[in-house]
Order: C-alpha cells, then structure tokens, then sequence
C-alpha cells in the first residue's frame, strides 16, 4: 500500500487485499477491497500474478509448436483453446480440417464444456460454504477426464487438436465409454438441483445479488453464460457457426435479471445441452459415412509458411466468446498472435458491480463470474 | 475393491490404434461401477446404515458395561470400607472421590472430541460418496484423531509479527476452560453427574457465554484484518443468538418447574396411555418449536455451517483462526466439538427425556445408554447439517435471528404460559 492509498482511506474504513492468496479467488486474483464494515465501498480488481507471456511466446515458436501454449491459457477448458488457435491458423493459411475431424472437434468441445461447468458447479458451492457439491461435481468430471485420457493421454492439458484436423481419431470402445458416461450424468443434473439450486439459503445468496443489467453486460463486453445470465442472446455456436455447430440441434439458456443466480443457472442449463451435442456428435461419428481414420487433412507439412496476413476465429468457450488473431509475414512462426480472453474482460466489470456489496457477496460475484487466472493474466 | 482389480492387466496391453498411446486400463475405477456394486447404495443410505452400525455397537457395549456395572459398585464401597479401617478420614475419601468422579466425568469433552471428529470426518466422506480416513488404526481409520492430534501437538506454534502475543496466546485458553466446565451440572444419565446444582440451566448459558470473549480475543489480537472481521462477526453472532436459545428453554422450565437439568430430565420420566412417553418435545405445539429454535441456536452458538460466518472459510479465510497453528488451533477445535456435545446434551435432557427409554419394554437398556444414543442421533444432526447446507450471508442472518427465531421463542413462552393454564 503506498502513502497516498493509506492517507486517503478514512479512519472508519479498513483496506482489504482480498487476494492474490485467498482460498475462494480461484487462483491468483487481487481485489484491493475498501470496506466500511461488512459492505464494500469499493474494489478494484488486480491481475498480472500469473502474466507469463503467452502471446511473445507465441512469436517463438511455429504455428505447430505453438499449439501446446494454448492449452495454459485456460487450463479447464483447453480444448476450446486448441480449437480457436487451430481455426485461427487453419483460416490464416487456407487449410480446412476434414468433416470428421470436425464432428470430434465439436464433441471434445462440449464434452469438455461439461467438465469446465462441473468445476464451476463444486467451486460456486464451496464459495457459498457448501463443500458437497464440490466433491460431487469431481466425481463426474473425473469421468471426462479418463475420456481425454483414453482419447489423447492428458488430463488437463490436451493438446489434441492439431492445425488441420485432430491428433488422432476416437479409440476403439470410446463412444461406448462415452454413451455410459451421457446416461450416469444426465441424472446427475437433477441430483444438483436437488442439493444445491433448490436450497433456500443458497437461493438467498444468490438472487438479485451481483445484478448485471443487458446494457450494462453489453457494454463491458461481457461474454459467455455471464453475458446470457442477463438474458442477451448471444452465443458465437449460434451467432457465427463453427465447425459443425450449424448441424447441431441445441438451444442456448438465457437468464432473466442478471443477478449471480442467473448465471450460476445458465451454466447448469448449458451442461444439458452440451450431453444432447455429444450425443449427436456420437451417433454421428458411429456411423461410417464420416470416413474413419481421416482426421487430418492431407499435406499439412508439420512446419509450414502461411502468406502474409492476418485471420481471426473465435469460439464460444466455457468462459465466453474466445479469439484469436494470427498475423504472418510469411514466415515460420507467428509475426503477432492475439487473444481475447473472456475471462480478461469478464474480470474488469468486477470494479463496478462489487461498490456496495457485502463481503460475502463478493465471493458470490467473483465465482458467478466463473473467471480462470491463467486465461486472465495469459 | 480386491487387490487385483487395481493392477492393470499387463498381459493385454490395449494401444490407440492410430497413435499407438496405452488406452485407458478397463480397471480403471469409474463411478458408474461403484453404483451398480451392491455397496455403493446411494449415499445417504450409506450414511444411515453407518449411523445405524454405530448406535447398535454403542448400545450393545452400553448393554454389556451395565451388567458389568452392579459388580463394579461393590468393589468401590469395599475400597471405601478398606480406607476407613485403616483410619483414613471420611472427608479425604469423599474429597478424592469428588476428583476422581471429576476427573471422569469432565474427560468427556476431551474424549468427546476425539470421538466426534473422526465420526464427523466419517459421516462427511460417507455423505460425499467417499471413504473417509481407512488407514490409521484397526478399522476404519479410528484412530485418526489421535494421530492429527499427535501431529497438531508437535506442530510449531506461529505467533504472527503484528499480533498481541499475551492477548494471542490466552485467548484459546479463555475459549477451551469454559467450554471444559460448562459440562459440571449436565447429566450424563441417572446419578452420573458432577455438580447437581440447583440453577443448572442457567450456570450452563452463563459459562458457555464467556467463550465468546475467547473468539472476539482471538480476532483481535491475531494482527489479521479478516481474523478481526472475524471476531466482529462472532461478537453479533454469538450475542444475538444467545437469546433465543435462553429463551427457547424457558418453556421448559415453566412445564419443568425446576432450573436444575437432571431434575428436569427426570421429571419426563413415565408414558402418557403407557405408550407415548412424557417428553417435552410431545408436548403439544409448545415442545417442538422449543425444540426446533433450541437447535437452530445450538448450531449457531457452535459456529457451524449454515451459520460458520465467523470463519467463513471462503470469505475470511478462516476467521478468527486464521493465525492460529499447532494445539492452540486444536485447542478451538476441541471448545468447538465441547459445545456441540454439550448442546446435544441439553437437547437429551430438556427434550428427549434424558436417560428415559422411548417405550415402555425398552427400558432393558441402562438409562445412560438411552442418553448416549439420543446424544449421537443429535449430533449425527448437526454434521448432516454441516456438510448439506450453504452458508448464510451476515446480514441475513442476523435478520433471521431478530425478525423470526426471537420472536417465535417469545411467542412460545406465551403458548407454554396458556398450556400449562389449560392443563391445570
């Protein structure tokens, strides 16, 4: 705290540095909070505890090195990582990844949308003190992470896409894994309502707390379950199609007011849709009008020379709506790579929603916001 | 699971086809397997079917010391006669007996504690479809608190920088004594009690209250800005929900007549029609919302969840404990798991009747294995509570205090006033 900070706080209210180590920022997050009590007068979110440089790295590396630098961006959804660097370079140097590649593409994606939402299920709990649901949630995430183990032997860094189609095709047995684990989660679903949305003392901390008018969530950028929470119906999958998303038959939930419950809710509506996508993707890739075997496209050299130019692709991430932007000079590696991070822009609009919040409500917002520090501070 | 079910089967190595990577072994354990095994019931079933193990086991050794009992009794008074032909004074006997009875009796919150945090860590794991402690000890992981505990006590103890070391160091000692003598009136079945005294009732709420001294010390003397928020929290918490439990116990002693806590327990002694028996939770309407708000102060004067704000783990970290280490910080844990044995206690004795049997060709069992089973049923209550619910927000729950729990026990006592009119 410098001088002019310390002088400027009055003698009835104290300064708080909620953070970088506190057990309910989700990692290393400050928010420098000012309170009067119990309720905050102000805060001011602080990121850059976990700046490693991604988007330099990127410009030391080629476009097939660079891939596994995606994956720690946000490391619980790292497929989406991978397929928004894929599209962007794919886009950037004219290549199209074969439709089977495509149906895998959007099933890890929502398979891995389902494993990101269960972290944000058990986390939300333990910020609101119930730790349950936490170890219920890990349960079923514990699942799809054998899947990504079976499909590509990592857990939480996949690395499994690659620019041109996927590292490798499904498994024999997979989808039959897959199918069983669909069917154990479905009824878990409702299992978390029961435990968790249902509780009244759950429902009172959350409802018409943290409220994020649509203008409001608009203007500050916002995007993902937080952006829908408010009820603007915005979702790339639906907006700007990718891959085989305009085949898939799925509705996106929308909240009401804006308020924590609603994007908690949003989110347990999106993991429904997101079994439904897998399903689809299943019957889909079981059939063998899809070519089996062919899930990368031919020629893609491992070190290539996209002309120079730029492309953007984005996709919509467990987080929101994640792009990147790929500049070539003609050369091997990257001249410039840019990323939009949801969790980066959904972070800012803490400042102005948590001015009049009691203290626990701050860890309400801040978890309903769902961010990840790795994808915050890159 | 058998211990062959966990080696992977190396004979029949299974290879991606494609990248030639191991596939995932098919023993690889997965939750849809555990819940088609007969074991894996779902696990509130689990929980009960432990809960349900525990009390017959504690009965059943109940049962057996017991019988063993009547035999113990005349080795003590032949002792007695021993020592007085040896010319040993009447008082010394009787002064040493005080403190051997003393010594026995206010050991229970120690062994209490010992006892209820491996239960809890049990219930817990049984609650979240997980196992729990299984390694140290004969079964189960039984003695698990008494290697966490051996553990806490040669922890080195972390005095922070910034605290007020002597304010520091005595508040776990002003938090742990009262909760230790607060357990003198209580009566752990017939007979078993160290201080039958006459204001029972009231000693208990008055010692139990100083311990909120402790935690309000704790908070401000740590040099922590979220232990001091902390301690505040626990200063209105613990105040304000002091009174509807007082007051929740009123009723109790108006239809008791008597403040002393065996003789209430002893007066719901016998059954109304030889079936139903004469506990003040049957008392019509007045019982159980005494009960109810009885218990819902209970679980806050203990700071648990939904009512944990003063350590809200999440929010300030842990509270007024954060700086704490070692045994200081085992010696809160311990006042913690006193006083919900003690509010256990007070809920057999002013509700269920104390060591009374439930029916009539029951009473085969000692009363203080009746008592014990009520106290663990109670308890099993407040863990189930603990690991189900969210926690509340401060605000509300000061709202909920103020604007529903006080004046319910208010308008009970005046519902027990017209029960006690209409049954005279």
């Amino acid at each position: 705290m410098t001088k002019e900070t310390s002088t400027a706080i009055k003698a009835d209210q104290m300064f708080i540095n909620f953070g970088p180590q506190h057990p309910s920022t989700h990692g290393v997050l400050r928010i420098a909070l000012t309170v009067e009590g119990e309720v905050v007068i102000k805060a001011r979110p602080d990121v850059g505890y976990l700046h490693r440089g991604m988007e330099k790295l990127f410009e030391a590396r080629n476009y097939s090195q660079a891939l596994v630098l995606t994956d720690r961006l946000d490391y619980t959804s790292a497929m989406h990582n991978n397929l928004a660097y894929c599209l962007a370079v794919e886009k950037l140097a004219g290549i199209e990844a074969p439709l089977r590649a495509q149906y895998i593409r959007v099933l890890v994606s929502e398979l891995n949308r389902i494993a990101s939402h269960l972290v944000f299920f058990g986390t939300f709990g333990v910020d609101m003190g119930a730790f349950t649901p936490f170890l219920y949630a890990f349960r079923e995430r514990e699942m799809a992470l054998d899947l990504f183990e079976m499909l590509c032997g990592g857990r939480l860094l996949y690395s499994y896409m690659r620019v041109g189609g996927v590292s490798a095709d499904l498994p024999p047995g997979w989808i039959e894994k897959c199918r069983e684990f669909i069917t154990f989660f479905k009824p878990r679903l409702k299992d978390y309502d029961t435990l968790l949305t249902s509780n009244p003392i759950f429902r009172s901390r959350t409802e018409g707390v943290g409220v994020i008018g649509a203008e409001r969530a608009v203007s500050w950028g916002l995007s993902g379950p937080s952006l829908r929470g408010s009820g603007v119906n915005f979702d790339v999958r639906k907006n700007d199609p990718y891959c085989v998303y305009d085949k898939m038959n799925f509705t996106v939930p929308l909240g009401k007011t804006g308020c924590c419950f609603d994007r908690y809710y949003c989110r347990m509506l999106e993991m429904g849709q997101s079994a439904e996508m897998v399903l689809q993707c299943l019957d889909a890739l079981s059939g063998a009008e899809l070519n089996p075997g062919e899930v990368m496209a031919k020629g893609v050299p491992k070190m290539f020379k996209p002309a120079a130019g730029q492309a953007y692709a984005h996709v919509e991430a467990s987080r929101g709506d994640l792009g990147f932007f790929a500049v070539s000079d003609g050369g091997l590696n990257p001249y410039r790579m840019h990323v939009r991070g949801p969790s980066f822009i959904n972070v800012a609009i803490l400042q102005e929603i948590l001015a009049g919040c009691k203290i626990a409500d701050v860890v309400a917002v801040l978890g309903s916001l769902d961010i990840v520090l790795g994808e915050v501070d890159r | 699971m058998t211990e062959e079910t966990i080696q992977p089967k190396l004979s029949e190595p299974v290879f991606n086809h494609s990248n030639g990577r191991l596939l995932m072994p098919e023993t690889r354990y997965w939750p849809t397997q555990m819940w088609k095994s007969p074991w894996s019931l779902p696990t509130y079933r689990r929980g009960a079917a432990v809960l349900a193990g525990l009390i017959t086991g504690i009965a059943g050794a109940a049962w057996f010391l017991g019988e063993a009992g009547p035999r113990v009794a005349p080795l003590y008074s032949a002792a007695e006669q021993f020592a007085l032909s040896k010319g040993v004074p009447a008082f010394i006997i009787s002064v040493l007996w005080t403190f051997i009875k003393g010594a026995i009796l206010l050991a229970a919150p120690l062994v209490n504690a010992l006892f209820a945090v491996w239960w809890e860590r049990k219930i817990s794991a049984h609650i979240q479809s997980r196992m729990g402690p299984m390694y140290v000890g004969w079964w189960h992981g039984a003695l698990q608190t008494v290697a966490d505990g051996l553990k806490l006590l040669l922890k080195e103890d972390i005095i922070p920088e910034t605290a007020d070391k002597f304010v520091h160091m005595m508040a776990p000692v002003v938090v742990v004594i009262p909760a230790i003598l607060a357990f003198a009136p209580v009566p752990f079945g017939n007979e078993l009690v160290y201080a039958d005294i006459d204001i029972g009732t009231l000693y208990v709420f008055a010692v139990g209250g100083v311990s909120v001294v402790g935690i309000i010390m704790a908070g401000w003397s740590s040099g922590n800005k979220f232990s001091l928020l902390g301690g505040l929290r626990s200063a209105a918490q613990l105040v304000s929900y002091e009174l509807p439990r007082t007051f929740a116990v009123v009723p109790v002693i108006m239809l008791a007549g008597t403040l002393n806590i065996s003789a209430i327990a002893g007066l719901q002694a016998g059954y109304w029609g030889g079936i139903i028996p004469r506990w003040l939770i049957f008392y019509p309407v007045v019982g159980q919302i005494a009960f109810i708000v009885f218990l819902i102060a209970s679980v806050a004067e203990t700071n648990r969840i939904p009512f944990d704000i003063p350590e809200a783990e999440s929010e300030l970290v842990a509270g007024f404990n954060t700086e704490y280490s070692g045994m200081k910080f085992a010696l809160f844990f311990l006042s913690e798991f006193a006083y919900v044995l003690l509010s256990c206690l007070l809920m057999a004795s002013f509700f269920f009747g104390g060591g009374a049997a439930p029916l009539p060709f029951l009473d085969f069992l000692p009363s203080w294995a009746w008592f014990l089973g009520k106290v663990l049923i109670l308890m099993f209550c407040f863990l189930w509570f603990r690991w189900t619910f969210p926690r509340f927000r401060v605000d509300r729950l000061m709202d909920f205090n103020w604007k529903f729990l006080l004046p319910v026990s208010l308008l009970n006592i005046a519902a027990a006033g017209l029960l006690i009119w209409f049954l005279s």
